[in-house]
């Protein structure tokens, strides 16, 4: 059966017509372009292909596209503003925290999650947030010390 | 994956017509239905989404002093809730142990509970609590023990038609305790090899009064450990006593081998665990064991 969701996907108003079956993560790839989110296990595990909905990080695989018909999404395209990069995207890149890159819009979606939340973010906090996501390259720390000084740097900004 | 419709209610009176569809089933966070629905190893024709009917994620304090949440509230909205969470940090620990913040932005514990794996880390708590399953289907409201629901790994004791609406947990008293600790390989993002979920309530003269172990990954279903529960009830906690209970606990469940860890392996980490989360629990009440 097909359907037309329409939802608020990176502050732009979309409409995609999706089969009943899709994914939010079909719909997004393959009904919308948006290839920057990626396609891990598929089941749940890696968080590869995690997004926000309504603000909370979600793994799109674990979504029918019908289900976020209404709701406000932000994918990896939607977080560097323009050519600026999002702090936490500019720490990955001086941190070499990201190597293959594939595990690497869903760890900025996660950070940037957990920043709005908690904007002073000790090391558990991080690896807590971050624990859905699977990299299978770096070992973490890179990762880690990148979202830190990100946070660091924006909890600066706002005083 | 066949043919799939997907419906959105905005009221229980309309989730109950939609579950009355061939092939119905209801839908809450979806992180076990739909991995599920892919790999064939669930059917179904029409998916019942509860996410927007109102009674169905609300959680609320209800007039005795007990909580009614919605079979479809998120894990992060029991984890948010904190009037909630302070009533009942326990259970909440236990629900957040249940994937990762992506999973559990969307997971519930009806979706928990319904999923029916022996090893639903957010299950023995609500057992041990006392929680009742309020159950609507075309025959009217039924009650039901959460105890009752899960029958077999993947199955239920709802009937065609039936919808978990809520999950209803009683008053506390006043000297009450409860944890749940499993044991995995790894820290986060695993399934329990063996897990427990305990309550004590103490009397006034510090005797436990009320006892319940619930044991996860053991059975085919969580397994209440019925002997370890009678031998702890009228004594006052001890360590030997706590000791005494896990073992007991250990030989009533009925563990499989299988690629987590061997049964006599879950046998030794129930009485380890069964011990642990009841001396937390003791300790928590202010109960020096000696």
């Amino acid at each position: 059966m097909k359907t037309i969701v329409t939802a608020e996907i990176n502050g732009e108003r979309r409409e995609a017509l999706v089969d009943t079956r899709d994914t939010l993560l079909a719909m997004l790839r393959d009904r919308l372009g948006l290839t920057g989110t990626k396609e891990g296990c598929s089941n749940g595990n890696c968080g590869t292909c995690t997004v926000l909905v309504n603000g909370e990080p979600v793994c799109a695989c674990l979504m029918f596209a019908a289900e976020a018909d209404g709701a406000r999404i932000t994918t990896i395209e939607g977080i560097a503003d323009g050519n600026t990069l999002h702090p936490v995207q500019a720490a990955l890149v001086r941190h070499g925290g990201s190597q293959c890159g594939f595990c690497t819009p869903g760890i900025v979606l996660s950070a940037v999650a957990l920043m709005e939340r908690n904007p002073d973010p000790n090391e558990h906090d991080i690896r807590h947030a971050i624990a859905g996501n699977l990299c299978r390259c770096t070992g973490y720390d890179k990762i880690v010390a990148a979202i830190a000084e990100a946070a660091k740097a924006s909890a600066g900004e706002r005083r | 994956m066949n043919e799939l419709k997907y419906e959105r209610p905005t009221s229980v009176d309309d989730a109950i017509a939609c579950m009355g569809m061939a092939g119905a089933r209801a839908l809450a966070g979806g992180s076990d239905l739909i991995p599920q629905l892919r790999e064939g190893r669930r059917v179904a024709g029409v998916v019942v989404d509860l996410k927007h009917v109102p009674a169905l994620v609300e959680i609320a304090s209800t007039p005795d002093g007990g909580w009614r949440i919605g079979a479809a509230a998120s894990v992060t909205k029991m984890r948010r809730h904190e009037a909630f969470f302070s009533a009942h940090r326990a259970l909440v620990d236990s629900a957040c142990l249940i994937g990762s913040l992506q999973v559990q932005a969307r997971a519930s514990l009806g979706g928990n509970l319904c999923n029916a794996a022996p090893s639903a880390d957010g299950v023995p708590l609500l057992i041990a609590l006392g929680a009742e399953a309020e159950i609507h289907g075309p025959g009217g409201i039924r009650r039901a023990p959460a105890e009752a629901v899960p029958t077999g790994p993947g199955r239920t004791s709802l009937s065609p038609g039936e919808l978990l609406v809520a999950l209803h947990l009683p008053p506390r008293v006043k000297r009450s305790a409860d944890r749940y600790l499993r044991f995995t390989p790894r820290r986060e993002m695993d399934i329990a090899v063996a897990g427990a979920g305990v309550r004590i309530d103490l009397d006034d003269r510090g005797a436990i009064s009320v006892a319940r172990v619930v044991l996860a990954s053991v059975g085919p279903v969580p397994v209440r450990a019925k002997s370890a529960e009678a031998l702890l009830v009228g004594q006052l906690p001890t360590a030997r006593l706590l000791e005494y209970a896990g073992a007991s606990a250990a030989q009533e469940c009925t563990p499989i081998s299988d690629t987590r860890g061997t049964a006599a392996y879950r046998r030794d980490l129930v009485a380890v665990l069964t011990r642990r989360a009841l001396a937390d629990c003791a300790g928590r009440l202010g109960v020096f064991l000696s």
